[in-house]
């Protein structure tokens, strides 16, 4: 098994020093996510306003993939519309999904496609998608509380 | 046809030591490479390896005597039921029961525990039940904080359901069942004590006379979780003193599908029955059922007839090898381990840090790194432990941690992997330094 191809710079650097960790006030949304196979937990929050994402925090324990996917979560998606923050949710999605074999857009996942090799470890995948689970309810009970205008479906 | 291994007594390596490149001849998936890395396998906590002698008595016994049990006239069914009874003395006899009929045959320890519980549950919704087994509220059951969640979550789940309440003895920090607290949470309110024999996160061997015999005076039913005593210890449920012990075949060189619970007869004869279904009725009718007779009447349905076969082989050759040498070598490989892990920089043992009252289970920190990353690394040399919370939450929430990396060993087990295991932790160190 090649390391270095699941361990990218781009993740390690993440993980050693990650953007956007700890809570924040205010907001409109938060999740609370479990890996129940490792009791790996991320409580992530967003700050929705005037329809884009104008703060995501988050708090967690977990290993070097799940903790460096919600760094990258954090830099691709504060500050982007909320439609974009979803599009952003699927394609990260799919591209965990590829086994290997996805194409990842560097222009619109930037660090993220460091996460390609990551997809062909299906015990890590769950990891890499523990942020991201979060963020898609935490935009969803932001929804709730908050119609976001002219934002989403 | 694979012949039962040697005894390997005195006229082995040692007194007390097992044959162990004899013994790796056996298990064929330990010539496995990972990438280009021979394995090693510390992992048989959570599930051992076969050896040929098991997976070869299953495939003789599909290709030639395979039948359903019981019911059949016919040769086949008789040697398999022949079998499958066989299994089941083979069983009682290894772990000291006065008959094989109290022992069940269940899908595995998890099921076996459920069957006792569902005993207190199903007896406290019937009329009629014995005493012993109905609950009220104010009852108490109690559990250990070192329990794996299979001999955890059961109770809990009965407890929630009939009122009673759960209680457990804590752990110390040296990772040992606090035994102050027996006398003060075993009291006269409780009804069952069911606690882990060696734990599958810290590595502990229990001792369990004090537990016993306080349920004892008390009137409590009480029983071990010995899914990690009995493939490595020699396990005297007689000597022991216990009510029931619940165990599983595949973390004893034997296949996954089959697990144990003894009981004393005198107590299956009193507990309802668990599942129902076919094979555990006396006669039926469209308005009732009579029950048959222990083992049968927990042993609804058609049973893992091979996999009892194979059970049957693994004891066979734990029986070649002796219990005792077996306990001899892993208190060695124990030792071994702990000296190797404890002079990492930055490893912390999660659990006893002597080889003594625990066996050969060692679960640790590194640094700040996740064991799923440690485990990630240590995969890439070809070394396979076990990350996680490793079914035993609570036991992680005592000792402050998440999660651990733990390694584990067997009779195959050889200073060698451990020493793999050691210095690959500098590669760890090195990644995510």
């Amino acid at each position: 098994m090649d390391l270095d191809e699941l361990y990218q710079e781009v993740i390690l650097d993440h993980y050693k020093n990650p953007r956007g960790a700890g809570l924040r006030e205010p907001y409109e949304g938060e999740s609370h996510q479990v890996n129940p196979t490792c009791g790996d937990e991320i409580t992530l929050r967003v700050h929705v306003e005037g329809g884009e994402v104008a703060d995501v925090s988050y708090d967690h324990t977990g290993c070097s993939i799940s903790k460096a996917s919600a760094s990258v979560l954090f830099e691709l998606v504060k500050g982007a519309s909320v439609d974009d923050a979803r599009a952003r949710f699927e394609e990260f999605s799919a591209l965990m999904s590829s086994k290997g074999l996805g194409e990842a857009d560097e222009d619109t996942l930037e660090d993220a496609v460091a996460f390609q090799g990551v997809s062909k470890y299906p015990m890590r995948v769950k990891c890499a998608l523990l942020g991201w689970m979060a963020l898609k309810d935490a935009l969803i009970r932001a929804e709730a509380s908050v119609p976001t205008p002219g934002g989403a479906e | 046809m694979a012949a039962a291994p040697q005894s390997h007594d005195s006229a082995g390596v040692g007194a007390g030591k097992l044959d162990v490149e004899a013994i790796r001849a056996d298990f064929p998936i330990l010539e496995r490479k990972i990438g280009d890395r021979p394995l090693a396998y510390l992992d048989s906590a959570a599930t051992s390896q076969k050896p040929v002698q098991v997976t070869e008595a299953m495939r003789r016994f599909t290709e030639h005597s395979n039948a359903n049990i019981s019911r059949s006239v016919h040769t086949l069914g008789s040697e398999a039921t022949a079998a499958y009874e066989g299994a089941r003395a083979a069983v009682a006899a290894f772990i000291g029961a006065p008959s094989a009929d109290e022992v069940v045959f269940t899908k595995n320890s998890t099921e076996a525990i459920n069957l006792m519980a569902y005993a207190f549950q199903n007896s406290t919704i019937e009329r009629g039940s014995d005493p012993r087994f109905v609950l009220r509220p104010g009852d108490e059951i109690v559990v250990t904080e070192m329990e794996h969640h299979a001999n955890l979550v059961p109770w809990q789940q009965l407890c929630e359901r009939t009122g009673a309440t759960l209680r457990w003895i804590g752990i110390t920090d040296a990772g040992r069942l606090d035994l102050e607290q027996v006398e003060e949470v075993i009291n006269e309110r409780t009804k069952a004590v069911s606690f882990v024999h060696v734990s599958n996160l810290l590595g502990t061997v229990n001792p369990t006379e004090r537990i016993v015999a306080r349920a004892r005076e008390v009137g409590a039913i009480v029983g071990i979780d010995a899914s990690q005593s009995v493939p490595h210890l020699p396990v005297d449920v007689a000597e022991l003193g216990v009510d029931f012990a619940a165990f599983t075949g595949h973390k004893m060189l034997g296949p996954t599908g089959i697990g144990m619970l003894w009981a004393k007869a005198e107590l299956l004869d009193a507990m309802p029955p668990f599942l129902s279904g076919g094979s555990m009725i006396a006669t039926v009718t469209m308005e009732r059922t009579t029950f048959a007779k222990a083992p049968a009447k927990f042993e609804a349905g058609t049973p893992p007839v091979v996999e009892a076969v194979g059970l049957a082989a693994a004891v066979d050759y734990l029986r070649a090898l002796g219990m005792d040498n077996i306990r001899a070598h892993e208190k060695e490989l124990a030792g071994y381990m702990l000296e190797g892990l404890e002079s990492v920089a930055g490893l912390t043992v999660i659990g006893p840090r002597v080889p003594i009252g625990r066996g050969a289970t060692v679960s640790f920190t590194f640094e700040d790194v996740h064991p799923h990353d440690v485990g990630q690394v240590l995969d890439s040399e070809g070394i396979a432990v076990r990350v996680g919370h490793h079914c035993a939450k609570p036991t992680c929430v005592r000792f402050g941690v998440a999660a651990t990396t733990r390694a584990s060993a067997y009779v195959y087990t050889t200073t060698d992997e451990i020493d793999r295991l050691v210095s690959s932790l500098e590669k760890v160190r090195k990644v995510f330094a």
